[in-house]
């Protein structure tokens, strides 16, 4: 395996779990609800998921134990925002900080123990051709997942009769509202489905990225998917191509830093989220708003009963 | 559309003593009202009587506190929209329950139940609009379209689903008078096919055009049940109000003499994605006069107002005199110095902080005069500006000094466009003023603007309503599109050259094409 293999299979497993969060936070945003708190939601998804892949010895156990423990914050978070119609904006905030403490408390036994790495599938024949064989058909499952995954949600949106409502809901809660649609209904499951998207993508950090767990671990990549779904402009494909990019952009700095071009390596490290910065500084210039937000993005919703 | 209906049979919907409380306040009192099948029924009432909640109630929006209702003389709960739709009950929206980044056919199958496809619903669309000439767009974005467009999309979403009760909420205050006529062209044609109308307007010529009863709703009580051809306008209108209407009087002679604004080509670019551009727009208007600007909504008036009150700033100062002075430069504070005063369209977190007081409200423009020195707040000048404006325009607060948002939308409108008046403006620019307000306080809305003209201010007011703009303007104009027709006088104008003039259509092209 040469070394620009390497970094390609590098730059795939640090894509990865953005894709899935961001990917989560697209639908939760898409029903018309802001939930800041992705960064919370992983962090659990990461402790939960290693301390239940330890425990057990099982990898598949922790993946579920992942998707629960970000799902059940998501259920906190839309008690206050669906329940009490509370502000999204705080109240996501809120499960950040509520999600990177609870999750060093449940990881604080595990820190030290180390997971083997899982086995990559691989596809026979497909995989042996030169640079791209081991690049596209030489992934863990979690890779063709979150690209399925993608192409899903994609479908869904745009295509399902379920996918029409959840849109409408966002665009407008009160003419969905008005018009008998399931407003607070659909936009918990939306919210569900983000929580588990966000502690999936957690624990493929601790089970496949790191292997370890420590905390505060996800080092901002929750904030990361967030600005990843105002970047693609609340659209799938762009999700993915985004994703890729912030990707790409953490591991080529830390090449970067190794290869000593004289920069401090502090500077480097910034570089991904200085690209955050950019993206939509750049797409707030040309389009003058975010395009394609959903109307009531972040607006709390109270129905007259 | 369920043609045949025996005519003696019992009602298709009969509602009765409908209640519903809010806290202390009963928005329906006991309402009873039936409507035959293939009826056009109107609905009559100020705003804030309680029709909308009504409606509301009967379409499963909302759930009465007491009453019943029967359907083909069957008591019914109506849980939901979709029980409502499922019985046959189709509702047409004041404010469109629309989706604005959704294509017209999405807007349609949104509603529809799970087993339309995007493609059954286009099919349907093409039927629909052609038999009964409602042309849309299956694939066009719903923020494209113009206001009439938008209440086609609502129209056809209802009739897809056969509705034995088609219910209309204000349709006509967004359409010009040519779209309105072809809603009732449309209307009389669904009614002759059996499908019963309820129409709620607080328009009495739409009504008594349209229909041959109708029950008057007045604070949440029926007041009446009458055949609004048998009685006159003002007989309904004092049902509606509780006492009898004046109208506006303007006697006082008025000689408009000096240009208190003069705006000479100004055109500006969009500010959003969603905007009008203006064109090279003229206008002069002179103090003691009103002049009045007509259009349909989204053709500029926004960004007009915005320009004229310096919100938005002019390509160069020359393109905006106030009192003489260039000012298309100034600050919206500087232009209110030089003796201007500005009352936008969206009374509450534009006009009106919702949160604060009155007496804080008062700062938003009395800051750059009166109730603010070096900075800090008078308050106590703030109080005294407030009650003075209480007092003087009648506006009916729930204590001494409430927050905006506890005012009704009428008060609140008294209250800001008093709080401009109050200044003695030498110029006063109102966008929409009374848009939604009940009629009694739209009559003391209008006569003020009419005062305070006759006291030799100029006033400038944009409108949707023509009616109004007929009984207040000395002069007036037409925006279509962000560009602005000539003015004339008021007695040059007929309201078939007005509504021609809205659609953009030209004198020479006719009638029957603008349809």
């Amino acid at each position: 395996m040469t070394v620009f293999e390497a970094i390609l299979l590098t730059i795939v497993t640090a894509s990865t779990p953005l894709l899935i969060a961001a990917l989560g936070e697209l639908v939760t945003e898409r029903s018309g609800v802001l939930n800041l708190g992705v960064e919370g939601m992983m962090a659990m998804g990461a402790a939960c998921s290693f301390a239940a892949a330890v425990t057990f010895d099982s990898t598949l156990l922790g993946v579920v134990a992942g998707m629960l423990a970000g799902a059940l914050m998501a259920a906190l978070f839309a008690l206050l925002v669906l329940g009490f119609a509370a502000n999204q904006t705080g109240s996501g905030l809120a499960l950040t900080i509520l999600g990177l403490g609870l999750s060093g408390l449940i990881g604080a036994p595990f820190v030290g123990a180390r997971r083997d790495p899982i086995a990559p599938i691989d596809i026979p024949g497909l995989s042996d051709i030169p640079v791209i064989g081991r690049l596209f058909f030489e992934q863990d499952l979690f890779v063709y997942a979150s690209i399925a995954l993608t192409i899903v949600v994609a479908i869904y949106l745009v295509r399902t009769r379920s996918g029409l409502t959840l849109r409408s809901i966002g665009e407008n809660h009160t003419s969905a509202n008005a018009l008998g649609l399931p407003v607070r209904q659909v936009r918990f499951w939306a919210i569900l489905f983000g929580g588990a998207c966000a502690g999936l993508a957690g624990a493929y950090l601790a089970l496949v990225y790191t292997r370890f767990w420590s905390p505060g671990m996800t080092a901002g990549r929750g904030w990361i998917a967030l600005a990843l779904v105002v970047f693609a402009a609340w659209r799938p494909g762009w999700v993915l191509v985004g994703a890729y990019i912030f990707g790409a952009a953490t591991v080529l700095q830390l090449h970067a830093q190794a290869a000593q071009f004289g920069v401090p390596s502090q500077v480097l490290s910034a570089v991904p989220y200085l690209a955050t910065i950019l993206a939509l500084l750049l797409l707030s210039i040309r389009h003058g708003r975010a395009i394609g937000a959903p109307g009531s993005l972040g607006a709390p919703f109270v129905p007259d009963r | 559309m369920k043609a045949d209906v025996p005519p003696s049979g019992p009602p298709l919907v009969e509602l009765k003593g409908i209640s519903k409380r809010y806290g202390d306040l009963l928005a329906n009192d006991g309402i009873d009202l039936s409507i035959e099948p293939g009826e056009k029924h109107a609905l009559l009432g100020e705003n804030g009587a309680g029709k909308s909640t009504l409606v509301k109630i009967l379409y499963g929006v909302i759930e009465p506190s007491a009453g019943e209702i029967r359907w083909d003389g069957r008591p019914v709960t109506i849980g939901s929209p979709v029980e409502a739709r499922a019985l046959g009950l189709g509702m047409v929206f004041q404010h469109f329950s629309l989706f604005d980044e959704l294509s017209v056919a999405e807007n349609i199958a949104v509603a529809l139940s799970s087993d339309w496809s995007l493609s059954t619903v286009r099919e349907k669309l093409g039927e629909i609009s052609r038999t009964y000439g409602l042309a849309l767009d299956a694939d066009r974005a719903v923020w494209t379209l113009s206001a009439g467009e938008r209440q086609r999309i609502e129209i056809v979403r209802c009739l897809l689903q056969n509705p034995r009760l088609l219910i209309l909420d204000e349709p006509t205050s967004v359409l010009t008078p040519q779209e309105a006529e072809h809603l009732f062209t449309t209307l009389d044609r669904l009614s002759a096919e059996g499908c019963s109308i309820l129409y709620i307007s607080h328009k009495l010529e739409e009504v008594r055009r349209l229909c041959r009863r109708a029950t008057i709703l007045r604070a949440g009580r029926v007041v009446a049940t009458i055949d609004p051809r048998a009685s006159s306008a003002r007989e309904i209108a004092a049902l509606m109000v509780g006492n009898a209407v004046g109208e506006v009087r303007s006697d006082a002679p008025h000689h408009p003499q000096g240009e208190a604004l003069r705006v000479s080509n100004l055109s500006l670019p969009p500010a959003g994605l969603h905007g009008q551009a203006l064109r090279d727009i003229n206008l002069v208007a002179r103090a003691g006069e009103i002049v009045g600007i007509a259009g349909v909504a989204g053709n500029g008036q926004s960004e007009l107002f915005a320009a004229l009150s310096g919100e938005r700033l002019a390509d160069h100062p020359d393109a905006i005199a106030i009192n003489g002075k260039p000012s298309g430069a100034m600050g919206i504070d500087a232009r209110r110095r030089l003796g201007a005063a500005f009352v936008p369209e969206e009374r509450l977190g534009h006009s009106a902080a919702p949160t604060h007081r009155l007496s804080e409200n008062t700062l938003i423009s009395h800051a750059a005069t009166e109730v603010s020195r070096s900075g800090f707040i008078l308050m106590n000048a703030a109080k005294r500006v407030a009650r003075s404006i209480v007092q003087s325009f009648d506006v009916r607060t729930p204590e001494g000094d409430p927050q905006a948002r506890k005012l009704s939308g009428g008060n609140l409108q008294k209250f800001v466009i008093g709080r401009e008046i109050i200044r003695k403006p030498k110029l006063l620019i109102v966008d929409q003023p009374t848009w939604g307000v009940d009629a009694g306080a739209a009559r003391l809305i209008r006569q003020a603007l009419v005062d305070l003209a006759r006291e030799g201010s100029a006033v400038v007011v944009v409108s949707q309503d023509l009616d109004e703009l007929f009984e207040v303007a000395d002069r007036m104009a037409v925006i279509h599109q962000g560009t602005l027709s000539p003015l004339k006088p008021i007695g040059e104008w007929t309201k078939e050259a007005v509504g021609l003039k809205m659609l953009g259509v030209s004198q020479a092209q006719g009638g029957a094409h603008a349809l």
